[in-house]
């Protein structure tokens, strides 16, 4: 039976979410949920960005049902972590505090602590390698043992290395100006809808939740010329984040006494953007100042994008649609962007006729006229 | 690892949240409540806003009725009623009086509601300016303001340029005299419905993350000049052609045989329900 809106809904809807069953097991292979999180690391990543719930395991479940599909991924994260009740904020993470895994920077070639490549894409030459046609796991075992065998070698510090922020560096020279941290809690989005003139704090979530493309593109049109940010990138960094909560019936607050619950992994960009303002005498002068990104896993090419947005929601005044906090925090959002342009596949034959009503009334009315 | 759903889905925190939102609509009749929106199981503009209304003021005892387009067998209308009664247990009805909660996507049913309903319409555009205004922070304080020339202007230009009005659904409504609100894509035909409503009327966007109310007994009035009244869709000198109603909203149906329309109800359970009571009636007569 075909796609009728009046009558047959539930049978059509049963065949269908039968046809999609068939359609993902047909092939008669399966794909364990441990394989997606094993193996597809920063799809899982950028799951968990977009839906802004940290679980790796989750996200990869939702890779396997969403068979593949990342819109479709996020929006299954999303309708879960609705189900979770919210119990606590964590305490403020200080991103020194970062057990990184990759640290470059490209303002200095020499910066305190050192440039750390990690694992990147960014080196590797974009080959189809068929050799990964012929993988198996005692090839696997081996090389994984050879590289074992390779680090052993190496001698490593005793102490847990934290890495100073570039920025720091600067702000003792006077080159950036220095805030007090505002440890005041955010305001979160997700339980009260953003208002316009948005806080810092709030357009920083809506940046960080954003579908990575959407922000990507956003990012490049500022970049290319539909902004006026072009920043240079300080540090980018990516590791792990230690979570602290306080007890929540607790009225003393020590540090010592806050519970560690486990680490998110991160992407953290700090871009250094060059704005004029005038001084005492009121003459134009150069600052630097930071755009700001973060998401979840490793996405740096989202993270440096948000922190050129970031940059550009901060200085609203310019004519470009990419420094208009409503254009960009509203459109951003992939569970909000694909349903409602998924919406148009809904009837709509009551407004349609409606439409049709007027244009007819219309069409009559000017017949009249010219006779 | 959870398995179980909580009932009605949305957890307690989040249930109350947007009850309190409904409340602050209901005393503000028409003005838009922002709300913390969730993230549903189903796709945003396909009825989020509705339905985590729904969720948030079922009872076990309620008995709900989902329609999509006049329908409550369309797909949309089923896939929501499945994912309430999942996570609810709640009886779902398609008579219009037997239900205590009806969800609507673009209808208003014809069978006047009553004081023990309550009625939720699904919005995609909660905002009646955002045509003559695209910035929320503008919109909000125009309505502060009750600054409403845009509306008017609209309809205006409207009739400077086509000799009369052409808003299609979705044409904006004046409540209890004061904020200018978007009655859903409900079709101008169901506009007078609102008016003096007897139900109360909860308006959900989701996506857009308002809550808004026309509480039973208010004014609602079609924008509209006094040289150019408003008009609803004309359906004159049609009837249906299944069970004959007239001064309903309907839907076209073109024969694909011949050509031609023909006219055939729109409330799908309005239709039967008359179709059900002539059959009864010839029931009655034949067997007397």
């Amino acid at each position: 039976m075909g796609y009728v809106a009046v009558k047959g809904g539930t049978a059509a809807i049963e065949a269908s979410i039968k046809r999609l069953k068939y359609e993902r097991l047909k092939g008669e292979e399966i794909i364990e949920v441990n394989t997606i999180l094993s193996t597809m690391r920063t799809m899982v990543d950028q799951v968990m960005s977009e839906s802004s719930l940290y679980s790796p395991f989750l996200a990869a479940l939702a890779i396997k049902q969403a068979e593949g599909s990342m819109e479709e991924a996020v929006f299954l994260m999303r309708a879960h972590r609705s189900t979770l009740p919210r119990l606590y904020y964590s305490q403020t993470v200080e991103s020194e505090s970062m057990l990184v895994e990759r640290r470059i920077s490209a303002s200095f070639k020499d910066i305190p602590g050192g440039q750390l490549l990690g694992a990147t894409y960014d080196y590797t030459h974009r080959l189809l390698d068929f050799h990964l046609t012929e993988e198996n796991a005692e090839k696997n075992e081996q090389w994984l043992q050879d590289y074992k065998n390779e680090l052993r070698t190496i001698e490593t510090p005793d102490d847990v290395q934290y890495f100073p922020k570039v920025v720091d560096y600067l702000r003792e020279e006077g080159l950036f100006e220095t805030y007090e941290p505002d440890n005041t809690l955010p305001k979160d989005i997700t339980k009260e809808s953003i208002q316009f003139p948005a806080s810092r704090s709030e357009r920083l979530q809506v940046l960080t939740r954003g579908q990575t493309g959407a922000v990507t593109s956003l990012g490049y049109a500022s970049l290319r010329g539909y902004g006026q940010v072009h920043p240079t990138v300080g540090e980018v960094r990516v590791g792990a984040l230690p979570i602290y909560v306080e007890h929540p019936n607790e009225l003393e607050t020590d540090e010592e006494d806050q519970f560690y619950i486990g680490d998110v992994k991160a992407t953290e960009v700090e871009s250094f953007v060059p704005v004029s303002v005038k001084n005492d005498k009121n003459e134009e002068e150069l600052e630097f100042e930071i755009g700001y990104g973060i998401c979840y896993g490793q996405n740096e090419t989202k993270a440096i994008a948000m922190s050129i947005l970031d940059q550009c929601l901060e200085h609203p005044e310019s004519d470009f649609p990419t420094h208009d906090e409503e254009f960009v925090l509203l459109h951003i959002d992939s569970v909000e962007s694909t349903g409602f342009i998924s919406h148009l596949k809904l009837p709509h034959y009551v407004t349609f006729q409606s439409k049709l009503d007027s244009i007819r009334q219309v069409k009559k009315g000017v017949q009249k006229n010219e006779n | 690892m959870k398995i179980n759903t909580h009932f009605a889905f949305l957890d307690e925190g989040s249930k109350k949240e947007i009850r309190r939102a409904m409340l602050k609509a209901v005393a503000i009749p028409g003005y838009q409540v922002p709300f913390a929106s969730r993230e549903m199981p189903i796709a945003r503009g396909w009825g989020t806003g509705g339905l985590q209304i729904t969720l948030s003021v079922i009872g076990t005892e309620d008995v709900l009725k989902v329609i999509d387009q006049g329908a409550d067998e369309s797909v949309n209308a089923v896939s929501i009623k499945k994912l309430v009664h999942e996570t609810t247990g709640v009886e779902v009805a398609e008579r219009t009086q037997e239900a205590s909660l009806i969800q609507s996507r673009h209808r208003i049913p014809e069978v006047p509601l009553t004081d023990e309903q309550i009625l939720v319409l699904q919005v995609p555009t909660p905002e009646p300016l955002r045509d003559v205004e695209a910035s929320e922070y503008i919109t909000k304080r125009l309505h502060s303001e009750d600054e409403y020339s845009g509306a008017w202007l609209m309809l205006f230009e409207q009739i400077m340029k086509y000799g009369k009005t052409t808003t299609n659904a979705d044409h904006p409504v004046y409540v209890n005299g004061r904020y200018v609100m978007a009655p859903s894509p409900i079709p101008r035909f169901d506009n007078p419905k609102m008016h003096q409503s007897e139900a109360l009327i909860l308006l959900g966007a989701g996506r857009e993350k308002k809550i808004y109310a026309v509480p039973p007994y208010t004014d609602v009035e079609s924008l509209a000049f006094e040289d150019y009244p408003f008009t609803v869709e004309s359906f004159d000198g049609q009837h249906c052609h299944l069970c004959g109603a007239k001064d309903v909203f309907m839907d076209e149906l073109i024969d694909p045989a011949t050509g031609e329309a023909t006219y055939q109800c729109n409330d799908i359970s309005f239709c039967v329900d008359r179709l059900n009571d002539k059959e009864n009636v010839e029931v009655e007569t034949s067997y007397a």
